[in-house]
């Protein structure tokens, strides 16, 4: 019992880091309907540029606005060049221009920084914490605590500017009906600008926590597109359904490789997520919280 | 209107239906039927229920209540393959044509349940496939030809202006040579002229196919002109069902259309 | 006037229904055909064309035009977007090295088609959520495909006869007693089996089932009022994509690498494919085979202008830049294919047909 409760916490936790990285979708796709692929190379290139900056010897409070500059242009000119000419384009053609960037984003970060592994360090360990330890025998890592605490803060705030801000509801107003999003005041490409500066701000703080737990590296990417199955089982729309949509897969990919994986083999996490939201997407296909279309004709 | 044809028996006949989107009650409670070679309009202010009555004769949308009874066969609801199947045909208010296809494409799509042929053979275009694409292939040529499109036929359909790509849905439905089609405004956004092509091609299908035609239409000339019988719905209910000229003098449908009363 | 249709009057419908209806695209095929099949031997054995032009260029080119036609397939033609097209491949792969390896005087095609027969089986599987969910939820579904498929290549012993490192060697190809191995031999057979699936592609995407798929992908809930079934019609181009692409895995394993491990077919190979598709034309035969050459050749050229730039030029380029660069230039053609040209090559080709007509007179 107390084994399980160790997993399922740090499914937990890992799950919560999983709805950050979701959300940086979610983002963009309530305001822009595009789904962005990118947003993962976005998570590796902001952990990659500011381990990269603090090893040629910068301080990490100097690298932190640093590569957050580096985001909002890099999120900017993202709007500008690749989304801004194909507005009007089918959603997969989107799509697919967003595993374009994908691939550019990934090159341009290696380019810079080469492709070796680089740690990142926030001066917080990663050991059990001690109380959990001595009180309740239980191993639960002081990072992952932590980290969640900073991901759901961030998340908190989030749904906060979504719900309170000028800003948040002309996105709100955006992705239920453009021409009501005109209304408001705020020009379309300001809000689109504004929500790629935001999820480059995601992003980052992702790629920070995710970087220092994992090592910075190519295979960050693929942490990153664990938030698909995450998306799957939340809904595109919801930033509720991305929380909870995290918390399920991290916690269930945890325990299946825990309970299930040594029975066939191991290494189930690379694709339970998957399979589990694709078993769910049978079931309901609109997600947990997205709402049941009927298709006009 | 034409002289020679024979209006027949019942063979669609709409009991009750009624059908919901959440809140939205789109239909409620309507009934009516239509008769064999007969012109049947269905009109009514935007939003009153007429595409959706369309969606729920050949299955596009299930009514959660009525009974739809096709050539003495009793439905619950219909499905789109059975529809299809059973010679139900139409056409739809936002064009729905194969946008990446040319104009025969989407016109021999009209035919293929009428192809026998698997995909093996297909893809071997060898013996019966071949003969088999070429006699559809004739028949659809026909039906370019009864529609004067033929300087089009190997033109992508998103390249067409919109009154040519009104035809070529027409056309798509003909191909299936249907017992029953259904036109959902057809003219919709025509000029004077291609209108009145428009109603030149549904007369002729319906005077020399004799086939039977629902057709949703706003212009009252056309209506008043081409139409047998016509239904009136408002905001999901049936407010009148008679002759063009019944139709023409209730005062509820007056009311309706001068927006009275609401 | 090189290329005109004008004055080729079609007497019959069967006249205009052949494969290729134009007399200028007939001649450029048989011209094409047989500069493969007759032109590149003569100077293979004259040794104009060395082995490396075989093995690292036209092999390979050939192999990726068969998986780029057969997700063109199904995202080109049934507009169902996949990212688990290398996962095919290795069921493919896998499946023909068992049936050759297990069961004594298999056929080596008869283990391709076999191999290609469970492809499609998985792909029918796998397939089954499109029924349900389309765009990029189906997209991100494939990725379940990708996965799980490596996966189990990897943990399931049994799938690489046990090998300690997983990798197998695949058998030799032998046809009537002759061996295909040699590189130019290897291109030979290769090409046969492309040319053959390739007609019969053409053949499908332009009768009943073609259409069908196009259908489904242009505007389903139409397709489905007039009598295509949607399950039937994604499904089918689920199994034959997933046959094309496991065929093209069997001939990958076989005639180009010789030894695999199922990381070998991992999601990067698959968004290669894609990026051929795109590039070369989705929906569109041609543009598998534009976009394959396309791929195979740029990462070549990209090494030579590096070389290049180095060499003459005296720019020193820090080590594992090139394949950073690669991804930079691939993900920026991406974008700019869709922008600028989303029909890709083939439609550029077509345009230059279309000028090609009037020409010499320009209207
Ligand atoms: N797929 C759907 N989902 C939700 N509401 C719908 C759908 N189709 C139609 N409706 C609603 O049903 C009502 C009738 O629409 P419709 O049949 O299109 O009217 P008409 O064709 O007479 O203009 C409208 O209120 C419309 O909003
Ligand atoms: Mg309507």
């Amino acid at each position: 019992m107390q084994f399980f409760l160790e997993v399922l916490i740090g499914g937990l936790l890992s799950g919560v880091m999983y709805a950050l990285v979701a959300l940086g979708y979610v983002l963009i796709y309530k305001a822009s309907g595009v789904f962005n692929f990118a947003q993962g190379a976005m998570v590796f290139f902001a952990a990659l540029t500011t381990a990269g900056l603090v090893d040629s010897g910068l301080s990490l409070w100097l690298a932190l606005p640093l590569t957050m500059v580096a985001m909002v242009v890099l999120g900017l000119l993202t709007e500008k060049i690749v989304l801004r000419p194909l507005v009007a384009q089918h959603e997969i053609t989107l799509f697919m221009a967003t595993i374009g960037l994908t691939f550019f984003v990934e090159g341009l970060a290696q380019a810079i920084w080469g492709a070796n592994v680089r740690s990142l360090d926030l001066g917080i360990e990663d050991v059990p914490l001690e109380w959990l330890l001595e009180n309740a025998n239980m191993a639960v890592s002081q990072f992952d605590l932590i980290a969640s605490g900073i991901a759901a803060v961030l998340v908190t705030l989030l749904a906060i500017f979504f719900s309170k801000t000028k800003i948040g509801r002309a996105l709100r107003a955006v992705a239920d009906d453009h021409q009501a999003a005109l209304s408001i005041g705020i020009p379309l490409q300001h809000l689109w600008g504004i929500v790629w500066a935001v999820a480059g701000f995601v992003a980052l703080v992702a790629g920070l926590l995710w970087g220092a737990r994992n090592g910075v590296q190519f295979a960050l990417t693929f942490v990153a597109l664990k938030a698909l199955p995450v998306l799957i089982l939340g809904g595109f729309t919801s930033v509720p359904g991305a929380i909870v949509g995290g918390l399920i897969i991290g916690a269930s990919e945890k325990l299946a490789e825990v309970y299930i994986g040594p029975h066939v083999g191991g290494g189930i996490e690379g694709w339970f997520p998957y399979v589990l939201a694709l078993l769910f997407l049978l079931v309901r296909p609109e997600g947990l919280f997205g709402e049941r279309i009927i298709r006009r004709i | 209107m034409s002289e020679g044809r024979q209006i027949g028996e019942v063979i669609l006949d709409l009991k009750n239906i009624s059908l919901r989107f959440g809140g939205v009650k789109a239909l409620t409670d309507i009934s009516f039927d239509v008769r064999e070679h007969e012109v049947r309009a269905i009109i009514g202010p935007n939003g009153a229920g007429k595409s959706s009555m369309l969606n729920v004769i050949n299955g596009v949308y299930r009514p959660q209540e009525g009974d739809i009874i096709f050539r003495g066969e009793h439905h619950r609801d219909m499905n789109t393959y059975a529809a299809a199947k059973a010679g139900i045909a139409r056409t739809f208010q936002n064009i729905a044509l194969f946008k990446g296809m040319t104009v025969l494409d989407n016109i021999m799509t009209g035919r293929n349940l009428k192809m026998k042929s698997n995909f093996l053979l297909d893809a071997l275009y060898w013996g019966p496939a071949q003969r088999e694409e070429i006699a559809h292939r004739r028949k659809v040529e026909e039906i370019i030809d009864f529609l004067e499109i033929q300087h089009i036929r190997k033109t992508p359909v998103g390249r067409l202006p919109y009154g040519l790509q009104k035809r070529v849905e027409l056309g798509r439905a003909l191909a299936a040579e249907p017992s029953i089609l259904l036109l959902d405004e057809p003219m919709a956004g025509m000029n004077v002229e291609e209108k009145q092509d428009m109603c030149r091609f549904v007369l002729d299908v319906n005077d020399q196919l004799g086939t039977t035609i629902v057709l949703i239409e706003h212009d009252m000339g056309v209506v008043m002109d081409i139409s047998d019988r016509v239904v009136v719905l408002d905001y999901g209910r049936k407010i009148a069902d008679g002759t063009p000229d019944a139709v023409r003098s209730n005062q509820d449908v007056i009311d309706a259309y001068l927006g009275v009363a609401h | 006037m090189l290329y005109r249709e004008a004055g080729q009057f079609k007497a019959t419908y069967a006249e205009d229904s052949q494969i290729f209806p134009i007399r200028q695209d007939r001649i450029g095929i048989a011209l094409i055909l047989a500069v493969a099949f007759v032109g590149t031997p003569l100077l293979s054995v004259a040794g104009l064309l060395s082995d490396y032009t075989f093995t690292a260029i036209l092999t390979p080119f050939l192999i990726f035009s068969l998986a780029a036609l057969g997700l063109n397939i199904l995202t080109g033609y049934a507009g169902q977007l996949s990212l688990g097209t290398a996962a095919f491949m290795a069921v493919g792969a896998f499946a023909s090295y068992n049936f050759m390896l297990r069961i004594d005087g298999m056929p080596i095609l008869v283990a391709f088609i076999l191999g290609g027969i469970c492809a499609a089986a998985v792909g029918i599987v796998f397939g089954l959520p499109s029924l349900r969910i389309r765009g990029f939820y189906l997209a991100a579904a494939t990725l379940a495909t990708q996965f799980f498929i490596v996966w189990c290549l990897t943990k399931v012993g049994w799938f690489t006869n046990y090998s300690s490192s997983g990798v197998i060697t695949a058998q030799k190809i032998e046809m009537l007693g002759y061996t295909f191995d040699t590189a130019f031999s290897k291109y030979l057979f290769v090409l046969s089996v492309v040319t053959v699936m390739a007609l019969l592609a053409k053949n499908m995407v332009r009768t009943n089932i073609g259409r069908s798929w196009m259908a489904i992908r242009d505007m389903d809930m139409a397709a489905e009022v007039i009598g295509f079934r949607p399950m039937q019609t994604k499904l089918m181009a689920f199994a034959v994509s997933s046959f094309y692409c496991g065929v093209a895995g069997a001939l990958f394993a076989y005639a180009y690498l010789g030894t695999v491990e199922p990381e070998g077919f991992n999601l990067d190979l698959s968004f290669r494919i894609l990026f051929m598709i795109i590039i070369g034309g989705v929906g569109s035969i041609l543009g598998s085979f534009l976009g394959a050459a396309f791929i195979v050749l740029l990462p070549i050229g990209l090494n030579m202008f590096m070389h290049f730039l180095e060499g003459s030029v005296g720019i020193n380029l820090p080590s594992g830049i090139s394949s950073s660069i690669e991804l930079m230039v691939f993900g920026g053609l991406i974008i700019f294919f869709l922008i600028v040209e989303p029909h890709g090559l083939a439609r550029l080709w077509q345009i230059g047909k279309e000028k090609l007509r009037l020409w010499p007179f320009p209207h």
